[in-house]
Parts: structure tokens; C-alpha cells; sequence
């Protein structure tokens, strides 16, 4: 929801040259929420498998980092950086539009 | 060599207005919701990034699925240089046939649906019919739309078409051709899978219809179609603005009219997208069960042209 | 010189026929083909010197049928189809020699096929009502053999064979009635006569001809709705045959509809023309139509040859009426662009039935939806079906396209200056024209989509593998004519030219000519086939040049990897989740739902425990031809009823037997006194 309010009128991160796409292969970069889930780690392996190079990952929230409240959970594979290499990573328990409009603007450099 | 020098121009103009256009209407969407939005050149940047990403392509396709691509922008390219969009004298002028250049458009079209379904993916299958469904009844309004142009000019090739305009202003103040033209109009906003017919920038798989084509292509691929695809609506409007508003079109041969007219065809097209853009915004997708409607609509629209076009005689 | 090849092409066939029916297996094909293609080569001769020429062949002897004699004349416009036939024989039996390890070996099949190239390329030869007739019912029966051979234990093929049977002798009476009518007022029985003294028939007697021969000649061209033999037959028969059939036989109506149209009787009124055209919309868009909504891949063939045929009848019915109308630029344009819209049909649809056949060898099946992938493991068959395929879809640079413009340009110029009927029958053609391409590429996207793009959706589909040299060079020599005649039409035009002037009584100086690009006669119009694939070849070459020139940093990753495609992510894609043949064209089918009305049967059962929880679901759908179910198969039925009603004049008593034999007698004397 965040993510939508990033790109909504009042964030909005297209300005800096992002934009959502609807294919991992039109992508750059995969934004990435939430804990792995054991059920998750294929379709977000197959996910990051489909995005052509150069790609970047990007872990959204304290819950892609650490797992927060979910950790040690019977689902929870492990934080997002367990699975994948993880290039950036925005703080926030939600992460706040603007902390994720900062991230995606460090790599457009606009 | 004046000739091919100019059809290369004009060639250059379309290719970098294509995704200019883009952009330009992605702008006035975001304006439009409130927002900044990318810059008019975002897209520009977007392809030269992408001819720098690395091209996948599905483990058991064959070699039809890397062919799509080149052979859309081909066909464009090639009608792009030979059609009468900033002079009326382009080069091989004298057999660009009108229903020449829409059906060398259909090639490219054709060849990408089948590069499509060449993915094996349920979503190139899904893209590809609905594609060539839209395709299908579309194709009656623009040939009936073409031929009631023709009729008052005695003939369908476009470069005579434009130059009967400027030539004879009351051909294009007649009921016919506004007639055509609408319906033309209709077409192009199904082929280039504009709103109402299709949303170009959903995300949601079902309600896609182009853009499913296109979900397996990456890196220069991807570049190349949509370079081709806002080429192909450049090029569209273009011959829908000189065959609705031909003034500005050089008609004498010399530099000066030259570049006038193409500054008076970037003007045009310009004109044009951005209507287009701002209908877009207001304009809700319709059901893809309804566009048939639609497209009979257009058609009846060419047809009444073309019956003024006979009765006017 | 002429009459030496004449007579080596009907003895050489013959012989052909006796080889095919003595010889053992091991030599009966190769020489078999070895002589038809004897038989061919002196046809072609023939043909290609009354082109050249323009004079025609005369030849006739009453010693071989009695009472009748048989007569032979070629004239430039049988010597068109000649040449048509030739070719599609040529590549036909050229590929028979590699498909005969799989099928149409037997003796009756190796004397049949021989005798139905022999038969097809002298009935444009015909000149006489006998000989016409003779050589027709050959070509008839024949084929019939044809269709059965390997596969009389099959229902499917069994009832094929009898709608044909059936259907192809009600045309063939029909134009023996027409052609009898001819005859018998005419005095005499050779058409030289008939066409000296047609014109002193009453208007009546010639509309009646001409539309009895417009149906018979209608229904071997396949035009709905006189059909319905068509996908049967032409799905049903062996690969070299049905390319025979679709690629030469079905010309032969067409002939006949201009020899009587325009030959004997020496063309019309509006409204015989308008009933021609009207034929041909309506094949048109209800070929088109059902193509793009079957997935069986022959029968989609089939109904292509019904939509393609419909548009030469829309040529033909065209030039027609802008003669009767007094425009004799545009009737010559129409009448060239029928022939071209023909002779362009016999190679790429000849193509595409080799090919399919050649899918039906690898695969085992003509079911679209069980196909795929093809275009890996067959490589060549995939490239002439591709070729095929977009010269069927009217694409430029191939022959297709160049017929298509023809037609359109014709149609365009004769609306400035034309009658009301001329009007509504030009708007009305260009509107079909349109949606029948449409459709058409909707269909050809869809057979050569899911048929050899993708994965493969059988295991056969996954084990299919190229198929012998012979049969890929049979198909390809035929792919290569259309791209020949895309880029140069101007090979042929003058051929067609010629022949179309015979046809017409008055005609024009070369309607198209020109060499680099097409020019129509007094009218403005240019087409330049050539110049438009140059453009076309040069913006490719460019645009592969730019892809190179982006890829040349060398980077970390490979700049093209073969990746799994894209799913949503899911666990497993199976190939079964890609689009079958029977998907892609549903939205069509929604679209006409109202005139294909398919057959949907859904079959639900429910778990035991809930009527919520759905255990087993069973949808079946069937979409048949229309046509045959809402009017031949009432028909049908009406006339077994009627049959059982006669029945009971038939009770074995040799009284009333006699009592009906003098019955009859009493009444021809009173008839004929």
C-alpha cells in the first residue's frame, strides 16, 4: 500500500524515472515485502530468476530485513537477505512513501 | 539524393517523436491526476536503457520469437520513409499505395502475434487472440475507410490523397472524408491498443491485450517494440493530421519547405496525441466483449463516407 | 509440333494410370510420377506457346469416342489453367514420391492419381459438350478413388467420400442439363457452334443456362453454400491429394463458370454477375469465418479454399457486371485480378496442404490442439507453411497481396462512374474483402501459431521429425513460387492478361502492365512489389545492425540466455496452460455466435456431501458447418421420407409394374406429339 502511495500524486516517484511495470522481464529492480514465507521461495527465486541483468533486489520494510514480528513463525523461511542479495533496503515498520521514494532515487540518481 | 536525404529526416523525426509522443502523454496524464510525472524524454532514457539489458528468450522457442521484434520495427521504418508525412513528394511516392502501407503494418502486427505465441505462455496465446480478434473486425472500417478517401480522388495513392487536399480544400470539408477520418480514427485507437480498447499501462494480465504480447520480451527486444509501437502511432496520426489538416505539408521542393513541414507535422501530431491523452483520461477501458460494438461503429461510420463519397458525385 | 504434345500428355498420362495399376510396389510410384511428369511437361509446352503466341491448339477425332468424337482446342484462357494444374502437379507428384512410404501406394490409388492430373489438364482443353462432360466425370471419379485410397475402414472418410460422390454428380447434372440446353439449340455440339448461335437464345433460356451451370461449376469451386462436400473431402484425403484437389480441381469450376458466362453465352446481364458476386461474398465470409473457429487443420484448409474461392467469384461477378455496365477498363482489371487471385491460390494453398500433410505424416494428427513446436523439429515444413500462411493473410512482399490489391483497385475505380447495382455490389465486396482478410489472419495466425510455435502439446507433437527430401522439395518448390510471384507478379501477368481477353468479347490493351512496378491501364494506380520488399529487406537489415551494434560492450552476463518462461511465478507451467487452437479463436466465436451456434453440452456432478463442492466437470462442444446442419441434413431427411413413401409403389407385383410402363409410355407419346 505504501508502494502505491510511493507512485500516487502526492510521492510520486515517477518524476525521478521509476516506474511499475507489469513483467519481471521489463524490470530493473524487484521490490521485495514481507518475510519469505516457506511457500514463497520458489515463485520469489522464479521472480528474480525472470528479471534480465543487470537487476537489483530491494527489501522494503523491517519484516524483509529481520523478519520483524514474524520471526522464528512455523511459515517463515527467513528474511528476504537470506534467500537473495539484497542491494538496498528501506527502514520503516511500514516503511514510509518517502523513505522508499529516497531509496529508488538512489539508484536513478535523479 | 535530395530525396533520400529528406526520407531519412523524416525517418529520424518519427523514430525520436515516437517515444517523445510517449512521453509527452504519459505527462499530461500525470498532470491530468495531479501529479509531476516523468519528463517529456523519460522514455527516450527508458530505450537506451534497454538496449543495454541483457535479452531473454523462453527455453523452447524457436528462432520466430527474436524475428517479432525486428520485423515491427521494420515494417515501420520502411513505411515511415516512403509515406507523405512532412513532403508530398516522397521517395518511391509514386506507388506508396495506401492499402500498400496498411497491409506492410499488418505484416508487422502479424508477426509479432506469432512471435507471441511462440512464448508458450498462457499470456501470449491470450495476447495474440485478442490482438488479432480486434484486428479482425477493425480491418472492415479502415479498408472501407480508405476507399471512401479514394473515391472523390480518383485514386488511393497517399501522396496523390494528400496532395488532393491541399489542392482542393473542399474535399477535405466534405462530409466523406470527416466520415473516413473518424472511423480511421476509431481504427487507430484499436491498433495502437490506446483507451477505450486497451489500457496501456495496466498490470493486470487479464485485462491485457497488447501488452500480454509483450510480458516475455526483455532488454533490446523490448526496446525495439516500443520503438516500433510509438513509431506506428506517430506515423498513424501522421497520416490521419496530413489527410484532415495537410497545410504545413511541403509541397515545392527546397529545404525551407522541408523543414517546415516538418515542424508542422510534429506540431499536428503533437496536437493529436495530446487529445488523445486527455480523452484517455477520461475515458473508462470498455469490456473486451463490447468492442465489438465499437468497431461496427467505426465501420458504419466509413460506410456512410463512403456512400456520400458516390452520392456526391 | 502443339498436337505431338497434346497427344504425349493424354498418352503419357495414360500410361502413367497403367504403370501406376501393374507395376509392383517397388516401381510403381517412381514411375508412375516419372511419367505424369511427362505428361505434365508437354501440357506446359502446349500451354506456355499459346500464351506466347496467342493462337490456339485445334484438335478433334471422332474415332476414339463414337457418335461424339472428342475435341480438343486450348485456347489462352484454358491455356491459364493449364498451366495452373501443371504446377500444382508438378510439386504434388514430386512430394507423392517421398509419401509413399506412408500411404496412396496401392494400385488403385497409383493409376487414380495420374489419371486425375490428366484428366484436370485436359478439361481445359475440352471442346466439345462430350468431351467436357467426359473428362469431367473422370476428373470426378477419380478423385473419389483418390479420397478413399488407405482409408476406406474409416467412417469419417467413408462419409467424406459420399457427400462428395453425391454432391459432385447433382453439379455434374446440373451442368450437363445447362450444357445440353446449349447444345440442343444451338444444332450442334461443339462449342464453336454454341458460341456462334448462344446469342440467338432468348433471354430466358440463357438466364436459365447460366444459372444452371453457375451452380454446378459453383459447387466443384466449393462456394457456400453449395460447400459442404468440401471440408470433408479435402480433410478427409491424403496429402498429395487434397493439394490436388484444393490447388487445381477447384480452379476447374471456376473455368467453367467463365467458359459458360462469358465464353459460350458471351456475357450478360447485371444480374447474372450480381448472383455470382453474391455467391462469392457470402463464401467469402462464411470460409473465412469457420476457418478461424475449427482446429482441425485440414478442414481449416478447406474452408480457406471456400473464402478464397469466394473472392475470384467476386472478381469474376465484378468484371462482369462493370462490363455489362459498359466500364471495360475496370472489367479487364477484375477479370486479370480473378485469374491472379486463382493462380495465386493454387500455389500457396498447394503449399500449405503439402505442409499439413507433411504434419499429419510426422504427428499422426490434424488436431491443431494437440500440435506444437513444430517449427523446431520440422524446420522446412514450418517455413513453407509460414510462407503460406502470410500469402493466404494477403501480407506483403508475397503473391497474395498483389491479387488482393488488384481486386481492391478495380473495385475502387468503377464507383465514379457506375449504377446503383454496381454501388451496393462494390461497397458490399470491399466490406467482405476486408473482413474475410481479417478473419483469414486471425485463422492462418491461429494453424501456424498453435500448430508449430510454442511447446509441443502431445507426445507425437514432441516426437515429430522432418520428413523426407522429395516431400519437403515438393512443398517448397511451391513456397518459393510465392515469394517469386510476390516480388516479380509481372512473371505472370501477361499470361493471365491473355487469357482474360479471351474471355472477354471486347477488351483492353494490356490492363496491368509494367515491369518494376505494376501500372493499371488509363487509370491512376501503382503498385511496386519489388521496391516495397527492397524497403522492407533494407529497414530490416538496419534494424538488425542497430540490435549488433547496441550488444557490442562486452558485459558480465550473456547478452541472449534462454530463460524459463514467465509465470506469474507458479510452481509448474505445463504445456498444457499455453493457448489451444479451440481458446484462441473463442473470442471470434463469441463474437459470431449467433451464425456458427456450436453445440455446447456441460456435464456437472457434485460431491456426495455438498451441491457446493463440484466434483467432475465434462464440456464438450461441437461446432459443424451450418449450412449442412440447417439445410442439407433437413433436406435429407425429407427426401428418405419421401423415399419411404415411395416405397409402397414398389410391391413386387409385375401387374402394376407393367401398368407403370405403359403409364410412362402413354405419357412421353402424349408429350412429345
Amino acid at each position: 500500500m505504501e508502494i502505491t502511495s510511493a507512485f500516487g500524486p502526492v510521492y510520486d516517484a515517477e518524476r525521478f524515472g521509476v516506474r511499475l511495470v507489469a513483467s519481471p522481464r521489463h524490470a530493473d529492480a524487484l521490490l521485495v515485502t514481507g518475510p519469505v514465507t516457506k511457500n514463497m521461495v520458489g515463485p520469489l527465486l522464479k521472480t528474480y530468476e525472470a528479471l534480465p541483468e543487470p537487476r537489483l533486489v530491494i527489501s522494503l520494510g523491517d519484516c524483509a530485513h529481520n523478519c520483524g514480528v514474524f520471526r522464528g513463525g512455523y511459515g517463515v523461511e527467513g528474511a528476504v537477505n537470506d534467500v537473495l542479495h539484497v542491494d538496498a533496503h528501506v527502514a520503516g515498520c511500514p516503511p514510509h512513501p518517502q523513505a522508499i521514494v529516497e531509496a529508488l532515487r538512489g539508484f536513478t540518481r535523479r | 539524393m535530395t530525396d533520400s536525404l529528406e526520407a531519412l529526416v523524416q525517418l529520424a523525426l518519427v523514430a525520436v517523436g515516437g517515444p517523445l509522443l510517449l512521453g509527452v502523454m504519459r505527462k499530461v496524464r500525470s498532470r491530468l491526476e495531479g501529479r509531476v510525472g516523468a519528463p517529456i524524454y523519460q522514455p527516450l532514457l527508458d530505450l537506451r536503457k534497454l538496449f543495454t539489458k541483457q535479452r531473454m528468450r523462453p527455453r523452447e522457442s524457436s528462432w520466430l520469437f527474436g524475428t517479432g521484434p525486428l520485423v515491427l520495427v521494420a515494417t515501420v521504418v520502411c513505411v515511415s520513409a516512403i509515406s507523405p508525412l512532412a513532403t508530398t513528394r516522397p521517395p518511391l511516392g509514386q506507388s506508396t499505395d495506401f492499402f500498400a502501407v496498411i497491409f506492410a503494418l499488418l505484416l508487422g502486427s502479424v508477426v509479432l502475434a506469432l512471435a507471441a505465441l511462440d512464448t508458450g505462455t498462457a499470456f501470449g496465446g491470450m495476447g495474440s487472440s485478442r490482438s488479432m480478434t480486434i484486428g479482425a473486425l477493425a480491418e472492415p472500417a479502415l479498408l472501407v475507410a480508405i476507399l471512401a478517401m479514394a473515391i472523390p480522388a480518383r485514386t488511393s495513392n497517399l501522396p496523390a490523397l494528400v496532395r488532393a487536399g491541399l489542392s482542393h480544400p473542399s474535399l477535405i470539408a466534405s462530409p466523406t472524408r470527416i466520415l473516413a477520418l473518424a472511423s480511421f480514427l476509431v481504427v487507430i485507437l484499436a491498433e495502437s491498443g490506446r483507451l477505450p480498447v486497451d489500457n496501456p499501462s495496466t498490470h493486470l494480465e487479464l485485462t491485457m491485450i497488447h501488452e500480454a504480447m509483450v510480458l516475455e520480451y526483455s532488454g533490446s527486444d523490448l526496446g525495439l517494440i516500443i520503438l516500433g509501437e510509438s513509431m506506428r502511432l506517430v506515423f498513424l496520426l501522421g497520416l490521419l493530421v496530413n489527410l484532415l489538416v495537410p497545410w504545413g505539408v511541403a509541397d515545392r521542393p527546397g529545404a525551407l519547405f522541408f523543414v517546415i513541414g516538418l515542424a508542422a507535422l510534429a506540431a499536428k501530431v503533437l496536437v493529436t496525441g495530446v487529445a488523445i491523452a486527455i480523452f484517455e483520461v477520461f475515458t473508462a477501458k470498455m469490456r473486451l466483449f463490447r468492442l465489438p460494438e465499437l468497431l461496427a461503429g467505426g465501420f458504419v461510420l466509413a460506410l456512410l463516407g463512403a456512400v456520400t463519397a458516390v452520392v456526391a458525385r | 509440333m502443339n498436337h505431338v504434345s497434346v497427344l504425349i500428355t493424354a498418352l503419357a498420362g495414360l500410361t502413367a494410370a497403367i504403370a501406376g495399376g501393374a507395376l509392383p510396389v517397388r516401381s510403381r510410384v517412381g514411375a508412375t510420377v516419372l511419367l505424369t511428369w511427362v505428361s505434365c511437361s508437354a501440357a506446359l509446352v502446349a500451354a506456355v506457346s499459346v500464351l506466347h503466341s496467342g493462337h490456339a491448339i485445334v484438335m478433334s477425332t471422332s474415332k476414339i469416342l463414337p457418335l461424339t468424337g472428342i475435341s480438343l482446342v486450348l485456347t489462352p484462357l484454358g491455356a491459364v489453367f493449364v498451366l495452373t494444374i501443371v504446377i500444382v502437379a508438378l510439386a504434388s507428384t514430386l512430394y507423392w514420391l517421398g509419401y509413399a512410404s506412408h500411404g496412396l501406394s496401392s494400385r488403385s490409388a497409383s493409376s487414380a492419381l495420374p489419371l486425375f492430373v490428366t484428366a484436370m489438364i485436359l478439361v481445359p482443353f475440352a471442346a466439345s459438350v462430350a468431351t467436357f462432360l467426359m473428362l469431367w466425370e473422370l476428373m470426378a471419379l477419380t478423385s473419389l478413388v483418390l479420397v478413399l485410397s488407405d482409408q476406406s475402414r474409416r467412417e469419417a472418410a467413408r462419409s467424406a467420400a459420399q457427400w462428395y460422390a453425391v454432391m459432385t454428380h447433382v453439379g455434374a447434372a446440373a451442368i450437363l442439363l445447362a450444357l445440353l440446353l446449349l447444345s440442343a439449340h444451338a444444332g450442334g455440339q461443339t462449342f464453336a457452334q454454341i458460341e456462334l448461335h448462344a446469342r440467338h437464345l432468348s433471354g430466358a433460356l440463357r438466364g436459365t443456362i447460366f444459372v444452371l451451370a453457375l451452380l454446378g461449376f459453383a459447387s466443384k469451386a466449393g462456394a457456400v453454400p453449395l460447400h459442404v462436400w468440401l471440408p470433408k473431402a479435402h480433410a478427409e484425403a491424403p496429402g498429395p491429394a487434397s493439394a490436388l484437389m484444393s490447388g487445381a480441381m477447384v480452379n476447374l469450376g471456376v473455368y467453367g463458370i467463365i467458359l459458360v458466362g462469358n465464353v459460350l453465352l458471351g456475357g450478360g446481364p447485371v444480374w447474372w454477375w450480381l448472383l455470382v458476386s453474391a455467391l462469392g461474398v457470402l463464401s467469402a465470409l462464411y470460409g473465412a469465418l469457420f476457418a478461424a473457429t475449427t482446429s482441425d487443420l485440414k478442414r481449416l484448409l478447406a474452408y480457406s479454399t471456400a473464402d478464397n474461392m469466394g473472392l475470384v467469384l467476386i472478381a469474376l461477378g465484378a468484371s462482369g457486371m462493370f462490363a455489362a455496365s459498359g466500364a471495360r477498363t475496370t472489367a479487364a482489371i477484375a477479370m486479370v485480378a480473378a485469374l491472379l487471385l486463382m493462380f495465386n491460390h493454387s500455389l500457396f494453398k498447394g503449399a500449405l496442404f503439402l505442409a499439413a500433410g507433411a504434419v499429419q505424416i510426422a504427428t499422426g494428427t490434424r488436431d491443431l490442439d494437440r500440435l506444437g513446436g513444430l517449427l523446431k523439429r520440422m524446420p522446412v515444413t514450418g517455413v513453407v507453411f509460414l510462407i503460406g500462411a502470410l500469402s493466404v493473410a494477403a501480407l506483403p512482399p508475397l503473391n497474395g497481396f498483389v491479387g488482393e490489391w488488384l481486386l481492391l483497385q478495380s473495385l475502387l475505380h468503377a464507383l465514379p462512374s457506375a449504377n446503383t447495382a454496381v454501388v451496393i455490389t462494390v461497397a458490399v465486396a470491399v466490406a467482405a474483402l476486408a473482413l474475410t482478410g481479417g478473419l483469414t489472419v486471425a485463422a492462418f495466425v491461429k494453424a501456424l501459431g498453435i500448430g508449430f510455435l510454442g511447446r509441443p502439446r502431445s507426445e507425437e507433437a514432441g516426437h515429430a521429425h522432418e520428413v523426407p527430401a522429395t516431400m519437403q522439395l515438393g512443398a517448397g518448390l511451391l513456397a518459393i513460387s510465392c515469394v517469386a510471384l510476390g516480388l516479380v507478379p509481372m512473371l505472370i501477368l501477361p499470361a493471365l492478361e491473355r487469357g482474360a481477353r479471351t474471355a472477354q468479347r471486347v477488351g483492353v490493351p494490356s490492363p496491368v502492365h509494367g515491369w518494376i512496378s505494376l501500372h493499371l491501364f488509363g487509370l491512376r494506380g501503382v503498385l511496386a512489389p519489388s521496391l516495397l520488399a527492397g524497403g522492407l529487406a533494407v529497414a530490416l537489415v538496419a534494424t538488425v545492425l542497430a540490435r549488433w551494434v547496441s550488444h557490442r560492450r562486452s558485459r558480465p552476463w550473456p547478452a541472449l540466455a534462454p530463460a524459463e518462461p514467465w509465470g506469474s511465478g507458479r510452481a509448474s507451467q505445463t504445456v498444457r496452460m499455453q493457448y489451444t487452437a479451440t481458446s484462441f479463436a473463442e473470442p471470434l466465436e463469441r463474437v459470431f455466435d449467433d451464425v456458427i451456434r456450436p453445440a455446447r453440452d456441460l456435464d456437472m456432478s457434485h460431491t456426495a456431501e455438498s451441491h457446493y463442492y463440484v466434483e467432475r466437470i465434462a464440456y464438450r462442444k461441437s461446432s459443424d458447418d451450418v449450412i449442412e446442419r440447417t439445410v442439407y441434413r433437413p433436406v435429407i431427411a425429407a427426401v428418405r421420407w419421401w423415399g419411404r413413401r415411395a416405397r409402397k409403389l414398389q410391391n413386387g407385383s409385375v401387374h402394376r409394374y407393367l401398368a407403370y410402363g405403359l403409364l410412362a409410355l402413354v405419357i412421353v407419346l402424349v408429350v412429345a406429339a
